[in-house]
C-alpha cells in the first residue's frame, strides 16, 4: 500500500504548479490608476523597441505622435473628428452591453444610419438647412435602430446567436454602401468613376470652433447617456436584465420588450454617428463612412468598463494615437503597416494590464514543494 | 499525533491547512486527522470552511500553506486525479454520473480498469465487490432509471471499486428521505468494519450523533475541537459550533385563520424536457396559516413556487386567489395583487437579487416602477435598505456594497427583508434558510411567526423536517411532483412524513415510534 502510494508521488510531480492564478479584490482607486500608468508605460516602452528595430529614434516618433495630434489648430480638428465617432459609437455599444447583448454590429448600424440619411441630402436639399439637418439626423437614428432590432427580434423570438447576427450585418450593410454608390445614387456627373454626388450646404453640418457640431453632440450624448443608464427606470432595467433574465421575470419586467427598445436605442446612436460623419466630416457617401470605427467602438467601450465619461477620455486617446500615427507615417516614413503594428502593441499592453486589476499571479515559493 | 507508533493508524492528517481567497480566509491553521476504520464527522454552519477543507483534499483546490500527510507520507494533491491515486475518494453532492450507461460501466470508465474482461465476468466482479460492503447495486441498470439513492449508492461502488480508502462524503444526506439515509448509514458502518476511513461533512446534529466516531468542529475557518461523539449531545454540539448556547425550540403561535387565501386544483405543470414536474396538485392554504412543503430535491418545489408567481406556464388545474384565477396573469399583475415569492436556490443568489447592485438598488427590484415619470426614486429604497440593516441585523459595509460580497445568510436576509416589507398577502418562500447560521435561521422563523400573526398566508418549502414539524400548522409532501399527503403538523411523526416522501402511504396511526 505505502509502496504504491511513493510510486504514485513520483508520478504525479508532486510539486506545487510554478504560477498560479488567484482573484483579488477590489483594488482602491489609486492602486489601480498606478497600474494602468504602469501599464501606459510599459506600452510605450514596448513600443520604443519596435521603433527601435524599424531604425528610428523612439523619443523623436513619440514625439511625432503628440506633436502630430496637437501641433496647430487644423491637427487637433483633425483629432476631434476621429474621435467623434469613436465615441458616439461606444456610447451605443454601451448600452447592449450593459444588457450582456453582444452588438458587435456597430459598424454596420452606423453605416445603415448613414444609408438613411443620404436620401434627405441628396434629394431633399432644397429645404431649409437645419430642417434638413433634422430630418437626416431622424433618419439616421431609424436607420441604425432598425438594423440593430433585427437581430433582437429574432434573439427574442427564436433565440438566436446576437454575436453572429451581428457581425453578418455589419457586411451586408457594407456592400449596400456600393449597391447604391453604383446602382441608384451614383453621380451622373462622374461617369468614369460610381461615386456619390458630394452633398449641398444645406445637408452639412454647422460648425463651432473649426469643427462640426458632432462634437457637442457628442459630449451631450456622455451626459444624457450616463443619466438614462444610472437614473431613470428603463437604465435600471437595462442593468437587471444584463444580469440575469430570470431575475428581471421574477420582478415583473417584461425582458423581450426591453431588449428590443434598448438595441433599437444602441443602433440608433451608432445609426447618429453615420449621420455625423457623412454630414460633417464627408459630405458624401463612401464605402469607407465607416471604416473599422464600429470595431474600435467595442474595445473602447469595454476598456471604460462602459462608463460614460471614462469613454469619452478613452476616444480622445485613441483618437490621438490615431491621428499622431498618421503624422508619423509623413514624417518618418514609416509604412502604414508599420504604424498599425506599434498601435497594436501599445494597446495590447494596455489592455493586456486589465487582467492585472482583477487577478494576481502566485509564484511557486523558492524550495516549497 | 506525534510518534511513530500512530502513524499506522492514521489514515490521512492534515496540518495547519490555511487557505484564503482574496482577503477572506476560508481556513485557518486547521488541523485534522482520521484513522483507520473510523467515522469523523465535519460539522460546521455554512461558511465555516467544510467544503473548501475537502476540496483540497481531493484536489480541487491547493492550499496555501500547510501540509497534508497519508499513510504517515506528506503529499501534495494537485489535482482529483493525484487524490484517486492516493486513494481519496469524494462523493459530491451533485453526482457525477453517466445517466446513458449501466452502474457498471459508470464504476470502470475513464479508468481502465477490467478494461479486458468480458462484459459479463466485469459484472459479476462488480456484483462481488457491492456484496462485500452490502452495496445493492445492480451493474446492468442504467443510471437515468435509478433514484436518487441508487445512484449514491452507484457513486460509493465507484470510488471503492477504484481503490478509495479514504472516503469523503459532502452532506450526503440532503437528497435522502429518513429511511434511505439509515440504509446509507449502514453502508458507511459497513465500510468502516473493513477499514475504510470515512469523513462524513454535514450540518445536521442528529446524523453526526449517530453515525461518527469522532467530530471535528470548524467555526469560522478554524478547527475549534475534536470530540468523541459518545461524550457529547446535540446542545453541547451547537455550542461549539456556534460558539454560545442557542435554544433550540421554536414557537408556533395560535392565529385565527381566514380560509380561502389560496386554493390549487389540480394543478399540472411541465417543466422544460416536457414531463410533468407537478401533476395535479391540489391545496388550501389560509390566511394566518403556515404550510410546510416537504419533500427531497427536486419533487417539484421550484416548479410549485414559480408556477404561482406566474413564471412559469401551467399546463392545465387552477390557482385561485381570494377566489380569482390567476393562471395567465403576468408575473408584475401577480405581484400587484400581493403575492411575494422569494425562492433560495443552491446558488443563493438566484433569481430575487441583482448580484452586482448594492442593497439600496436591490430593494427596487420590484418597486421601481410606483415612481412617476422616467425617474428612479432611490430615496425610500435606501431608507428601506437602512431600516432592514438595523432590524434584520444585516452586516454590510454600505447599502451599496454589491450584495455578491455579502455573506449567504445577509443575502437572503435582505431578499425575505424585502419581501416582506411589501407587505404580501401570500408569502412563499422556499429554502429560507438554506446554508444559514443557526442565529440568523431563527431570525428568519421569527419573522415568519410575525406574518402568520398579521393574517399572512405563508407557504414554507423546507428541507428540516424537523424545523417543518415544528413551525408549520399543516405540512404538504411532494413526490415525484404529486401530493402523497396533507398532514396536521402537530400530530405527524418524522416517519410518516419520511414514507410519504418515498411515495408510500404512512403507516396506521397508533403505532407511532
Amino acid at each position: 500500500m505505502a509502496e504504491k502510494m511513493h510510486a504514485a508521488q513520483r508520478r504525479s510531480g508532486s510539486r506545487q504548479p510554478l504560477v498560479r492564478v488567484i482573484k483579488k479584490n477590489n483594488m482602491p482607486l489609486y492602486q489601480s490608476t498606478l497600474l494602468r500608468v504602469g501599464a501606459f508605460i510599459t506600452a510605450l516602452i514596448a513600443g520604443g523597441l519596435f521603433i527601435l528595430c524599424l531604425g528610428e529614434n523612439p523619443l523623436s516618433v513619440y514625439g511625432t505622435i503628440l506633436n502630430g495630434a496637437f501641433r496647430s489648430s487644423i491637427a487637433m480638428q483633425g483629432t476631434v473628428k476621429i474621435a467623434v465617432p469613436l465615441l458616439i459609437c461606444s456610447l451605443g455599444l454601451t448600452f447592449a452591453f450593459k444588457m450582456n447583448f453582444w452588438n458587435i454590429g456597430a459598424e454596420g448600424q452606423l453605416i445603415m444610419g448613414a444609408i438613411f440619411a443620404t436620401p434627405i441630402a441628396l434629394y431633399l436639399d432644397q429645404l431649409p438647412r437645419p430642417l434638413v439637418l433634422l430630418l437626416m439626423m431622424v433618419a439616421g437614428m431609424i436607420g441604425g435602430g432598425l438594423w440593430a432590432l433585427i437581430p433582437a427580434i429574432f434573439k427574442v423570438r427564436f433565440g438566436t446567436n446576437e454575436t453572429l447576427f451581428t457581425l453578418m450585418l455589419n457586411y451586408i450593410a457594407q456592400y449596400m454602401i456600393m449597391y447604391f454608390r453604383e446602382g441608384p445614387w451614383r453621380d451622373p456627373n462622374s461617369p468614369a468613376f460610381p461615386q456619390i454626388k458630394r452633398f449641398a450646404q444645406s445637408a452639412r453640418l454647422y460648425e463651432v470652433l473649426g469643427v462640426h457640431i458632432g462634437w457637442i453632440i457628442a459630449i451631450l450624448l456622455v451626459v444624457l447617456v450616463y443619466i438614462y443608464l444610472n437614473k431613470t427606470k428603463q437604465g435600471y432595467e437595462i442593468s437587471v436584465v444584463g444580469e440575469s433574465q430570470a431575475t428581471a421575470r421574477y420582478a415583473g419586467m417584461s425582458v423581450g420588450k426591453i431588449v428590443i427598445r434598448t438595441m433599437f436605442i444602441s443602433g440608433a446612436i451608432c445609426g447618429l454617428a453615420g449621420m455625423i460623419q457623412i454630414a460633417g466630416a464627408d459630405y458624401t457617401l463612401s464605402d469607407t463612412v465607416a471604416g473599422g470605427v464600429g470595431f474600435t467602438a467595442i474595445i473602447i467601450a469595454w476598456v471604460s468598463r462602459l462608463n460614460p465619461f471614462v469613454i469619452a477620455l478613452v476616444s480622445a486617446l485613441f483618437a490621438i494615437l490615431e491621428k499622431g500615427c498618421s503624422v508619423m507615417q509623413s514624417t518618418f516614413g514609416i509604412s502604414t503597416t508599420a504604424s498599425d503594428v506599434l498601435q497594436g502593441v501599445i494597446l495590447f499592453f494596455i489592455l493586456g494590464f486589465e487582467f492585472f486589476t482583477r487577478y494576481a499571479l502566485v509564484f511557486r515559493k523558492r524550495g516549497g514543494k | 499525533m506525534s510518534g511513530v507508533t500512530t502513524a499506522h493508524e492514521i489514515a490521512i492528517e492534515l496540518k495547519g491547512i490555511t487557505k484564503t481567497f482574496g482577503a477572506v480566509v476560508a481556513n485557518d491553521n486547521i488541523d485534522l486527522d482520521v484513522k483507520k476504520g473510523e467515522i469523523l464527522a465535519l460539522l460546521g454552519e455554512n461558511g465555516s470552511g467544510k467544503t473548501t477543507l475537502m476540496n483540497m483534499l481531493s484536489g480541487i483546490y491547493h492550499p496555501d500553506s500547510g501540509s497534508i500527510y497519508i499513510g504517515g507520507r506528506a503529499v501534495t494533491i494537485n489535482s482529483p486525479k493525484d487524490a484517486a491515486r492516493l486513494g481519496i475518494g469524494m462523493i459530491h453532492q451533485h453526482f457525477k454520473l453517466v445517466e446513458a450507461m449501466t452502474a457498471g460501466d459508470n464504476v470502470v470508465i475513464g479508468t481502465g480498469l477490467d478494461r479486458r474482461l468480458r462484459k459479463k465476468t466485469r459484472c459479476a466482479k462488480i456484483r462481488d465487490f457491492s456484496a462485500r460492503f452490502g452495496l445493492s447495486v445492480d451493474p446492468d441498470k442504467y443510471v437515468c432509471d435509478m433514484s436518487v439513492s441508487e445512484k449514491q449508492t452507484v457513486e460509493i461502488l465507484k470510488v471503492l471499486y477504484r481503490g478509495a480508502r479514504i472516503l469523503i462524503l459532502d452532506e450526503p444526506t440532503a437528497v435522502l428521505t429518513p429511511q434511505e439515509t439509515e440504509r446509507l448509514f449502514t453502508i458507511l458502518r459497513k465500510m468502516k468494519a473493513d477499514g475504510c476511513a470515512v469523513i462524513i461533512i454535514t450540518h445536521k446534529l442528529g446524523e453526526v450523533l449517530e453515525i461518527s466516531d469522532r467530530v471535528t468542529i470548524l467555526r469560522k475557518g478554524r478547527s475549534i475541537q475534536t470530540v468523541s461523539t459518545a461524550e457529547v449531545d446535540a446542545a453541547k454540539l451547537t455550542e461549539l459550533m456556534v460558539g454560545h448556547a442557542v435554544d433550540l425550540s421554536l414557537e408556533r403561535p395560535e392565529t385565527e385563520k381566514v380560509p380561502g387565501m389560496l386554493k390549487v386544483r389540480d394543478l399540472t405543470v411541465e417543466n422544460s424536457e416536457g414531463y410533468n414536474a407537478l401533476a395535479d396538485v391540489s391545496f388550501d392554504l389560509a390566511g394566518g396559516e403556515i404550510l410546510g412543503v416537504a419533500g427531497v430535491a427536486n419533487s417539484g418545489q421550484k416548479e410549485l413556487c414559480e408556477a404561482i408567481a406566474g413564471l412559469m406556464k401551467v399546463k392545465s388545474g387552477s390557482i385561485l386567489y381570494r377566489n380569482e384565477d390567476i393562471v395567465g396573469k403576468s408575473p408584475a399583475d401577480i405581484i400587484k395583487a400581493g403575492i411575494s415569492m422569494s425562492f433560495i436556490p443552491e446558488d443563493r443568489l438566484g433569481m430575487g437579487l441583482v448580484a452586482s447592485m448594492g442593497m439600496a438598488d436591490n430593494m427596487l427590484l420590484k418597486s421601481y416602477k410606483d415612481a412617476k415619470g422616467p425617474f428612479l426614486d432611490k430615496k425610500p429604497s435606501r431608507e428601506l435598505a437602512k431600516v432592514l440593516i438595523d432590524k434584520l441585523d444585516i452586516s454590510t459595509p454600505g447599502i451599496n456594497t454589491p450584495v455578491r460580497m455579502l455573506s449567504g445568510g445577509n443575502v437572503q436576509k435582505v431578499l425575505l427583508g424585502r419581501e416582506i416589507e411589501s407587505n404580501p398577502s401570500l408569502l412563499i418562500t422556499a429554502y429560507p434558510v438554506r446554508g444559514l447560521d443557526i442565529n440568523s435561521s431563527y431570525t428568519i422563523y421569527n419573522l415568519l411567526n410575525e406574518q402568520k400573526k398579521k393574517g399572512v398566508a405563508v407557504l414554507f418549502i423546507g428541507e428540516d423536517l424537523d424545523v417543518l414539524l415544528e413551525l408549520c400548522d399543516r405540512i404538504m409532501v411532494l413526490c415525484h411532483g404529486r401530493v402523497t399527503g396533507i398532514v396536521d403538523a402537530h400530530d405527524v411523526t418524522k416517519n410518516d412524513i419520511g414514507l410519504m416522501m418515498a411515495g408510500e402511504k404512512p403507516a396506521q396511526r397508533g403505532e407511532e415510534s
